[in-house]
């Protein structure tokens, strides 16, 4: 079977269906195949049959399929958010992106692993048991969205959709050697993603090149009623062709010293930063005289959010139900018995930092910090065009080596959570190896300027060359 | 520092139960992450705006219009008990 179709781009394979060289349904058999004898825990639910593809291999998407994180409500389908507390959970009704992406062609190939309710950078918080990383089958393929990722990277989906609170979309692409994008907060509706952290959570797309994210991204944006938080476009998004840097100014955060960040992974950055300035870019420092306090807001203000939408599952209207002999006792046991560590410790923290005599010193102080970042990235982005960094401090880490010290884990996010807290938008591409692992280069932009990070990514990636066809990667010592 | 106590009063608003151990362990984890998070307390935030949402344009609203609803038979569908077309739940009291 049919490594050459696995390996095929989404949009090679669009084009093949739309010139008659391709059967969208033998597509889809062979990622079928390809996610049913997943090896990876990538899949939590892959479709049992080949979906009939007549109207969507006339839409632009032309009957693809697509892996979708778990925490989308899919009509019918299980999603459970990597919880048990959801174990079994169908949802009546599909996420609006969802919607949007079948309406656009996409067929709905799997549901992927994930943390639980989207917590983690490694995955390894999923009640539904860790995803492996397709390069090294011993190692995390970082989260929360790892399964998403590594189902892109190991050819088990052409493309898949994931979410993004603080890195949980950017991160595991870098782990996992493929392109995810980040939306501009609000450019996507999170109508039907059960919800994490409000002011922050964004759907965006993973994809093994620039131009299928753009093409994805390109049928997920646009403003939904349903979502009040949601806002159109000024612009559509365009298939990136930028070959050059020509003109475009860089901006390396003058707090990017090197400390905390692996070797291999800074001299990678080093190293792509010098390929940009071959394609005619100008790479400069600029200043970001708050984001180091970023993490620390970010682990105030996305625990109070998410202590806050999680007391919605009280064994009540849906979900698992411990029995007990009163009501509050139920609530109490059903949220003890099937909530994972890592989300009782993150309600904790939220219904702490929200509680009477905290509330001002810890969320109204975030609230604020949010405020000074914010400004930060609107002054640095008068000088730049672009901030660059690492999208990780470290390759992808064996599976187990920070599940001991959650803050640790935390710190993997250091490069990835202040733009989430600035709502811009970013991707990670992937630019080279350390220690034969990927490493991925983080791009940020003002708001809205997808096209201009698409374009400049597009380039970069044309540099780079980087080999992540998924028949020649990986596989790992361990495999 | 978060004290046993502390994580106990927090797990009661929080509607958690935690067993012995459990108490033990949130209590170092969230005295270290804590910990960490003190370093704000170093800013001064006085003259500063706090930020609840960062888009501008988002919140408008829908018009208030009567549209349907999930049928009653659909939204009953994923609970762990329903009984006289409601949710059923142990008494608060029993």
């Amino acid at each position: 079977m049919s490594a050459e179709l696995t390996d095929l781009t989404a949009k090679a394979a669009i084009d093949a269906i739309a010139a008659g060289d391709l059967d969208a349904a033998e597509l889809f058999g062979a990622y079928r195949a390809a996610a049913a004898a997943d090896e990876l825990n990538a899949y939590t639910w892959v479709a049992e049959d080949t979906p009939d593809l007549g109207v969507a291999a006339d839409a632009p998407l032309r009957g693809v399929p697509l892996a979708v994180k778990d925490l989308f409500c899919t009509r019918g389908v299980p999603s459970q958010a990597g919880s048990r507390i959801l174990e079994g959970y169908r949802p009546p009704y599909d996420a609006t992106v969802v919607a949007q992406l079948a309406a656009a062609g996409t067929s709905l190939l799997g549901k992927t692993n994930q943390d639980e309710f989207a917590m983690g950078s490694s995955n390894e918080n999923s009640g539904y048991g860790p995803v492996k990383n397709p390069w090294d089958h011993t190692r995390v393929p970082g989260g929360s969205s790892g399964g998403s990722a590594a189902a892109v990277a190991a050819g088990l989906a052409p493309w898949a959709l994931g979410t993004d609170t603080g890195g949980s979309i950017r991160q595991p692409a870098a782990l996992c050697g493929i392109v995810g994008l980040k939306p501009t907060y609000g450019s996507v509706s999170r109508y039907g993603m059960i919800a994490f952290a409000s002011s922050l959570d964004q759907a965006g797309p993973f994809a093994r090149t620039v131009t299928d994210t753009a093409l994805l991204y390109a049928h997920m944006h646009g403003r939904d009623e349903r979502d009040a938080t949601s806002v159109g476009r000024p612009d559509e998004i365009a298939l990136p062709t930028g070959e050059r840097l020509d003109g475009i100014r860089l901006g390396v955060p003058d707090t990017l010293t090197g400390e905390g960040v692996e070797p291999g992974v800074m001299a990678a950055f080093a190293a792509a930063l010098e390929t940009a300035r071959s394609l005619g870019a100008t790479v400069e420092q600029v200043a970001l005289p708050h984001a180091d306090h970023g993490l620390s807001a970010y682990y105030i203000l996305a625990p109070a959010e998410a202590s806050s939408n999680l007391a919605r599952f009280d064994g009540v209207r849906y979900g698992a139900r411990s029995e007990a002999g009163d009501l509050l006792s139920m609530y109490t046991e059903t949220r003890h018995d099937f909530f994972g560590d890592e989300v009782k410790r993150r309600i904790l923290i939220g219904t702490y930092a929200l509680s009477s005599g905290f509330y001002d010193a810890y969320y109204a102080s975030a609230q604020k910090v949010r405020t000074l970042i914010a400004r930060d990235f609107d002054a640095a982005f008068a000088g730049v065009d672009l901030i660059v960094t690492p999208t990780s401090p470290g390759v992808a880490f064996p599976l187990g080596a920070k599940t001991e010290d959650p803050l640790s884990m935390y710190l993997n996010d250091a490069f990835t959570i202040p733009i989430s807290l600035a709502g811009i938008p970013a991707i990670s591409l992937p630019c080279g190896l350390s220690e034969g692992l990927p490493v991925g280069l983080q791009l940020a932009g003002p708001a809205f300027s997808e096209n201009r990070i698409l374009e400049a990514a597009h380039a970069l990636e044309r540099a780079f060359a980087f080999e992540n066809t998924p028949s020649r990667i990986g596989g790992g010592a361990a495999a | 520092m978060i004290d046993r106590t502390q994580v106990l009063h927090v797990a009661r608003l929080a509607r958690l139960q935690l067993s012995d151990e459990e108490v033990g362990r949130m209590s170092t984890e969230l005295s270290s992450i804590l910990g960490h998070i003190e370093t704000l307390a170093a800013l001064d935030l006085s003259a500063v705006e706090p930020t609840a949402h960062v888009v501008p344009g988002a919140g408008r609203l829908r018009a208030d219009e009567v549209r349907p609803s999930l049928p009653r038979e659909v939204a009953f569908e994923n609970a762990p008990d329903v009984a006289d077309d409601g949710f059923r739940v142990p008494s608060p009291q029993a």
